[in-house]
């Protein structure tokens, strides 16, 4: 049922790509008025988001450790994993961001002849990495399309992107490993119980969006060619305040778009916004200093407090009737 | 509403609204592609047309390009059929660059003011698209301006 609706409700936005772009002719709300309007979202809702987070304190240190803590000269403290510093921290973190160290502790519980045992699970790392990072140069790659000439980095890419020089035009191999991975990322949700059970609805729509994404994006490329020049022209209005409608790029460009559109809009209201939540995560990204620094709690306010000193001199007389002892004669 | 940690929330943001901004700070001022419909009027004029008609050559030359050196290479097949019954030789220096002799400037001469030059380097310099032809083929000479 969650699966279903995420699924139908790409289709639909699919569907409302092409009906509008091909019966309705409406390429200008497409490729110009909605790009504005989910990028105006993207960003603002971001800072939103962030500003939100960062308004909460966070008095006490709180981070997950798993290496010995500094203590004396002859122990040998674990500095990445249990940091009294901040490079420590920025190495945490750099290792958290990039590599997803974190997930690569990733462990499989189970019962085995009665017996509970921990295996590793390394799928999930592998398939969340390669996913993150065909992503990203896949990202990375379009800026040819926004930047009037390309930079030598992004055609560095490219170039090795394409190295296998399969077909023409070249086949990418992000293109494959995105599309492999996310197929993977959703499989895992369906076919595993204890995720599927988990598993809501807003964690298939952004798995099935991506994929149109990236498949919308395959056939554009290798099948249903559309005029590149053209697409190149759109971007380029957009990025430079002149916006252009180019005649004759084809519908799929337009699904295309419009899905990334819809991703862009979604993101800060959703689940991907540990884009900047991994940044933000008080157990990864804090030093473990409790025992060198205080912390004092920002929501503390002054307490009455009524000491033993003033409560004998509230009850000496009673205290010395009922034989209590006290301090003060 | 405070914000804790504000130096290191404010660093982030800043730098995530100038990653999203960058393609709008980087084409300020810059202009747009300009393609000029005149230059494929001309040649069509001039009664110059290329194996298959402009719409299909557009998105596809690169794929008949490679069906062209399979045939010649693979299977020694150099005759093509086109879609309206001519037949050409599967040829790329022969053929194709019988016309489009200059990768570089040859539409120049008359077009000079364009961002965009009716070339094939024209085309794939603005979407940085950076075909192999020339490890093989003898890239034709570039008139350096």
């Amino acid at each position: 049922m969650r699966i279903l609706f995420s699924f139908f409700a790409v289709i639909a936005l699919v569907l409302s790509a092409y009906a509008g772009v091909k019966i309705a002719n409406l390429q200008f709300l497409f490729g110009v008025v909605i790009p504005y309007i989910a990028i105006t979202i993207f960003t603002l809702g971001f800072v939103y988001r962030v500003l939100k987070w960062g308004s909460s304190p966070v008095p006490f240190r709180i981070p997950t450790t798993c290496g010995q803590q500094k203590s004396l000269p002859w122990i040998k403290q674990n500095r990445i994993e249990n940091p009294s510093s901040i490079s420590g921290v920025i190495i945490r973190m750099a290792l958290e961001a990039l590599l997803f160290r974190s997930l690569f502790r990733n462990l499989k519980t189970q019962l085995k002849d009665g017996k509970l045992v921990y295996g590793e699970a390394k799928w999930l790392w592998l398939a969340g990495l390669a996913f993150h990072w065909s992503f990203l140069i896949i990202f990375v790659r379009h800026f040819r399309l926004f930047l009037q000439s390309t930079p030598s980095f992004i055609k560095t890419i490219e170039g090795l992107d394409s190295f296998l020089q399969v077909g023409v035009p070249l086949l990418y191999m992000t293109d494959i490993v995105l599309l492999g991975s996310v197929t993977y990322l959703f499989l895992r949700r369906v076919f595993i119980p204890q995720v599927k059970y988990i598993s809501l609805a807003a964690d298939y729509f952004p798995l099935f969006l991506i994929f149109g994404i990236a498949a919308s994006g395959v056939l554009m490329r290798y099948f249903y060619k559309v005029d590149i020049v053209g697409v190149k022209e759109l971007a380029m209005g957009l990025v430079i305040l002149k916006p252009v409608i180019p005649q004759g790029i084809g519908v799929i460009f337009y699904i295309h778009l419009f899905l990334i559109c819809l991703l862009f809009a979604y993101f800060p209201l959703s689940k991907l916004m540990h884009m900047a939540g991994v940044f933000l995560s008080p157990t990864r990204n804090m030093v473990n200093n409790s025992r060198m620094v205080r912390h004092i709690n920002p929501w503390n306010y002054p307490v009455h407090v009524h000491t033993y000193e003033e409560y004998e001199n509230d009850f000496r007389e009673k205290m010395k009737k009922a034989g209590i002892p006290v301090e003060k004669e | 509403m405070k914000i804790y940690d504000g130096g290191k929330i404010f660093v982030g943001l800043i730098i995530f609204v100038g990653l999203v901004t960058s393609p709008f700070f980087f084409n300020r001022g810059k202009s747009n592609i300009v393609r000029d419909p005149k230059a494929a009027q001309m040649m069509q004029s001039m009664g110059l047309q290329c194996v298959e008609p402009k719409a299909f050559m557009l998105p596809n030359h690169m794929q008949l390009l490679d069906e062209w050196r399979d045939s010649v290479v693979r299977k020694g097949n150099r005759l093509y059929k086109a879609s309206d019954g001519k037949n050409y030789v599967m040829s790329f220096q022969n053929t194709c660059m019988n016309c489009h002799s200059d990768k570089n400037e040859s539409c120049n001469a008359c077009h000079n003011n364009l961002a965009i030059k009716h070339t094939c380097d024209g085309c794939h310099n603005s979407i940085a698209v950076k075909p192999y032809c020339w490890d093989c083929h003898i890239a034709p000479k570039e008139k350096k301006s």
